[in-house]
């Protein structure tokens, strides 16, 4: 048996020309060069994408699941950011 | 569904439950994901690992079988075909496993809880494949079994479980229909291999009811898992499903399923069929089916054989990676 194990790597596939790319999952691998073509067996068989990306997971920095309500509630009251916000009388045409 | 009588933890009402474990479950409760670094009781956790692990080693073992037709498959497209088929098994295992690690478990681990017999995978690989018709019994059967409790499964209250299962689904289909289309050769074929599909059919359809697990009545981890979410049905519920959807598939083909008392019940609006011999499926279960060595054989030899090419891989990134740095530290 290996002592030591390949390291983790997330998976970034663009699916279509001009999309970002998108995080689908992840694999373990020696080294990038084989996580990109693990990453195209594993998860490009049926033409999915147009590129791949490979990142070791242990270079991702996630926010903490405790952090949700400070991060992400203060957006709450902030309706007037969407443009619906603002009534704009129907003589002044499409704006 | 290619994880059987997995062991879950506990269960509780919600005013015994402690504050944690009561927002936990109101959440799953609601529909919210579980996403990996949350907080979750640790009986969800050891389950999950646990299910989703025996799930994944059910797809890597569940390649042998198929795999032993490969090299003999009767045209060069059929070859082709079953190849893609087998290697998307290999694709699912790996998702698979990538979900279970997600909870705390790390992938050897898991591979060696499988080699030392700690973690099981599902009893239908053991079962030998004998004719090429039984490529269609397992793709038309097997595959239409997993389908069955994998596409409620996509809906499970654990994120990333529930995003390899909408991966798997997608692809599933194209496994069962390939199945299918043999038997449907078959079956139009030859009197000789028309036996083939039947003879086939005789030996897959008990086996495929086993998959499901035993009997409600005798199914005592449900309770807990369906209030978790992990398990979205009941093993009788799915199994009914089955033999509904399956017994009309089969007189299409002009097959006989191999079950006397098998009857479209006008009343239930389901058809009444025979349980699998239970004592049998507990044999397998145990070790005692008639492949379960040589299953476990093959997986064993393949890792310990390939020991030195994982090393030889890593060694070589070492290397590379020694170099770069120190090319960085002339260059500076």
């Amino acid at each position: 048996m290996t002592k030591k194990e390949w390291p983790l790597w997330e998976i970034f596939i663009r699916g279509q020309h001009g999309l970002n790319h998108r995080h689908v999952g992840s694999l373990h691998a020696p080294d990038a060069e084989m996580a990109i073509k693990n990453a195209r067996d594993v998860y490009t068989r049926r033409k999915e994408g147009v590129s791949i990306w490979v990142v070791p997971s242990a270079a991702i920095t996630a926010s903490a699941p405790s952090e949700k309500g400070p991060l992400f509630d203060p957006a709450e009251s902030k309706v007037y950011r969407h443009p619906t916000f603002f009534d704009i009388p129907d003589e002044v045409g499409h704006m | 569904m290619y994880a059987q009588m997995v062991k879950s933890e506990g269960m509780k009402s919600l005013e015994e439950m402690s504050p944690e474990e009561r927002a936990f479950q109101e959440r799953v409760d609601r529909g919210e994901k579980i996403e990996p670094k949350e907080w979750m009781p640790e009986g969800y956790r050891k389950t999950l690992i646990r299910q989703i692990g025996q799930h994944a080693h059910s797809e890597i073992v569940g390649q042998l079988p198929e795999g032993n037709w490969i090299t003999r498959a009767p045209t060069l497209e059929r070859k082709a075909i079953l190849l893609a088929k087998v290697q998307d098994e290999a694709g699912h295992g790996l998702y698979l496993y990538s979900a279970a690690e997600t909870l705390g478990v790390s992938r050897d681990e898991l591979f060696e809880k499988l080699h030392s017999g700690a973690m099981k995978y599902s009893s239908i690989f053991n079962y030998p494949t004998l004719t090429w018709a039984d490529m269609g019994a397992v793709g038309w059967l097997v595959d239409g079994a997993a389908i069955m409790n994998q596409v409620p499964l996509q809906r499970t209250s654990y994120g990333p479980y529930s995003r390899a299962m909408i991966r798997i689904c997608k692809e599933e289909s194209f496994h069962q229909r390939q199945g299918y289309a043999i038997m449907m050769k078959m079956a139009q074929g030859t009197p000789e291999q028309k036996e083939m599909a039947q003879d086939a059919l005789n030996r897959f359809w008990y086996p495929s009811l086993m998959m499901f697990g035993p009997s409600d009545k005798d199914s005592v981890h449900s309770a807990q898992s369906m209030a978790w979410k992990i398990k979205m049905n009941t093993n009788d519920e799915l199994r009914q499903k089955f033999v509904d959807e399956t017994v009309p598939q089969a007189e299409y083909l002009g097959l006989t399923v191999p079950d006397e008392t098998l009857k479209w019940n006008e009343e239930r609006g389901h058809y009444d069929f025979a349980e699998p011999d239970w004592a049998e499926f507990f044999e397998v279960i145990k070790g005692n089916g008639p492949c379960n060595e040589e299953r476990l054989g093959a997986r064993r030899e393949a890792w310990d054989k390939g020991a030195w090419f994982r090393d030889g891989l890593t060694a070589y990134a070492e290397k590379a990676a020694a170099r770069r740095a120190a090319s960085n530290v002339a260059a500076e």
